[in-house]
């Protein structure tokens, strides 16, 4: 009877395994299938043309570059604000400190909230301010969007730092700043995953820069000009009546999962690379 | 190759510079490194010291004098505040929570205890080693050269010496030449307290403060270790806390012997071992507790 409650289990667990992967395999196979036929190195290297929305020539290299450019920033941006959280949390606030407490519970809201409502929201302020939608406003929204995954998949890390590396540098003679570098690269691994995290997040949303940072068929050149995105590109070509144009969108679907998949593939690389001075 | 090295030449000046305009502006504390340690006279005096933890008293009235350059045993049976005390000596105890302190600790005749205490300076002058070794997760080179960067000291040249001289200090020098580069999460456990060792002496201590740092070591590894220390007591005052008799019989000059948080027989290690006073002791050290 056990060595069948364990066979079952077992068929259960391989079962759900071929679930996620079946799932990722039909993704993939869709997006390619359907896609395949409208990719060119036009797609990838050219600007939309004039009558590239009724399916004449060009392609989304805009989308392309303004997602690159959004993901950078907000990513480096997210970073340095959300070490110093994360820093403090764990450093310099006591284990059962009510303002750590409070932190992560505002940090946990945040990280549930919906995209389209940290959209709604920054458009809010940009009208009340007056600004355009541009590539700063969709910057600082993205920004704001994936501070919270940052924060809480590093705090994790954070939380098992071992006591013993801080009470080794504490007695070196180290002021709790100084322990910083110490910090970061005994969590370099679990900052690796939160930027991949952040990253996956932030290419794939469509929402939150439908608002702020708007469409456009050219490539930004300053910080207030509007910017295309991969996701808008594909939402904007699917919804299009013509057949031609929505197999355009599948091919920008490709582009945007095959990004994914480099960013993903770098960032496994790094993380093993970060982690060999890791105290197990 | 000569563009490198003229770029390394300028590099090093450059950096020369910055230092000691900042030393020169106060800004920057840079100890004196001298390869062998002048043999200033060190004294550490504790005063009637008590110390609190959560309403708990966990040292008593502690009064004391660790002779120099020596190696003082503090022995007695768990949980009597040896480590405790060795905290009080470089204040880590400052992390615990709900700590008091009270009392004198008096180092070249400098109280520690009162909150004006330059804590950072303190903790450079009193280097500790824990029961189990940990390394910094960096690479070996680095680990030894972290104390004197935060201390002010940038210049490669520099760091590379200081780095050997105390690597082979701790007598690790030979096994790890090739692969400094290496994360010191690498090494076995004997030599990671070597190494910890090295960081500790890099930093240029007075006093080392070991505690029970041969207790997760095999007994070749701690008898290294215990070499090093009667070697090291030329240059440092040790004080050091040990679970094993054996040890303490072996290489303590000086001997404290610790019961429930109060010191109830301190003296020269061959009349605490062979004609100790107190009751307590002569029991302790028959085995009749541990």
């Amino acid at each position: 009877m056990k060595f069948f409650v364990e066979k079952l289990m077992r068929v259960l667990m391989v079962l759900s395994l071929l679930l996620v992967f079946g799932f990722v395999i039909s993704i993939i196979f869709t997006i390619f299938s359907k896609g395949w036929s409208a990719m060119s190195w036009d797609m990838i290297t050219k600007l939309p043309g004039g009558g590239f929305y009724i399916g004449k020539e060009g392609g989304f290299l805009n989308a392309i570059v303004g997602s690159l450019y959004i993901v950078g920033a907000s990513t480096l941006l997210g970073l340095f604000i959300s070490i110093p959280v994360v820093f403090y949390l764990n450093i310099y606030l006591k284990k059962n400190s009510k303002l750590a407490y409070v932190t992560r519970l505002a940090y946990d809201v945040l990280f549930g909230i919906p995209s389209i409502v940290y959209g709604a929201f920054a458009f809010t302020i940009m009208i009340y301010l007056g600004i355009k939608a541009s590539l700063l406003g969709g910057i600082i929204v993205i920004t704001l969007l994936i501070i919270p995954i940052f924060v809480r998949s590093m705090d994790e890390v954070a939380k098992e730092f071992p006591r013993e590396i801080l009470d080794a540098t504490y007695s070196l003679g180290a002021t709790r700043l100084e322990t910083i570098r110490v910090v970061v690269r005994q969590i370099a691994p679990g900052i690796a995953t939160a930027t991949l995290l952040s990253i996956g997040r932030a290419i794939g949303d469509a929402a939150a820069v439908m608002f702020t940072a708007g469409y456009t068929d050219s490539i930004p050149t300053s910080l207030s000009q509007p910017a295309a995105t991969l996701p808008l590109a594909v939402f904007f070509q699917l919804s299009s009546p013509i057949a031609e144009v929505q197999d355009r969108a599948y091919a920008a679907a490709l582009v945007l999962t095959v990004i994914v998949l480099i960013l993903s593939l770098l960032g496994r690389y790094f993380t093993n690379r970060f982690s060999k001075n890791k105290l197990k | 190759m000569s563009t490198k090295s003229s770029f390394n030449s300028l590099y090093n000046r450059y950096s020369h510079w910055r230092e000691s305009a900042a030393v020169r502006r106060g800004k920057m504390f840079r100890p004196d490194y001298k390869f062998i340690r002048k043999s200033d006279e060190s004294e550490l005096v504790v005063e009637d010291l008590n110390v609190y933890i959560k309403n708990n008293h966990i040292l008593k009235n502690i009064n004391l004098t660790i002779p120099d350059k020596k190696i003082t045993c503090v022995i007695g049976p768990s949980g009597c505040g040896k480590s405790t005390l060795l905290k009080t000596f470089n204040r880590l105890i400052d992390s615990v929570e709900g700590v008091k302190l009270d009392g004198k600790v008096l180092i070249d005749g400098e109280d520690i205890i009162h909150s004006g205490t330059e804590i950072t300076e303190l903790r450079r002058k009193m280097g500790l080693i824990s029961q189990r070794p940990c390394p910094l997760p960096m690479s070996i080179f680095e680990n030894v050269a972290y104390g004197c960067r935060i201390h002010g000291i940038r210049m490669r040249r520099k760091l590379n010496m200081i780095v050997q001289h105390y690597l082979k200090a701790a007598g690790l020098w030979d096994e790890v030449k090739d692969r400094l580069r290496t994360p010191a999460t690498r090494l076995s456990i004997g030599q990671q307290q070597r190494l910890c060792l090295a960081r500790s002496l890099a930093v240029e201590p007075q006093f080392i403060l070991a505690d029970e740092a041969t207790s997760a070591l095999d007994p070749i590894s701690s008898k290294i270790i215990e070499d090093l220390f009667v070697k090291l007591k030329e240059n440092y005052s040790i004080i050091m806390v040990t679970h094993t008799l054996h040890q303490a019989l072996r290489i303590a000059d000086y001997v404290v012997f610790m019961y429930l948080g109060e010191v109830i027989e301190a003296g020269d290690a061959q009349s605490v071992f062979n004609n100790p006073q107190h009751e307590l002791t002569k029991k302790y050290l028959s085995g009749a507790f541990s």
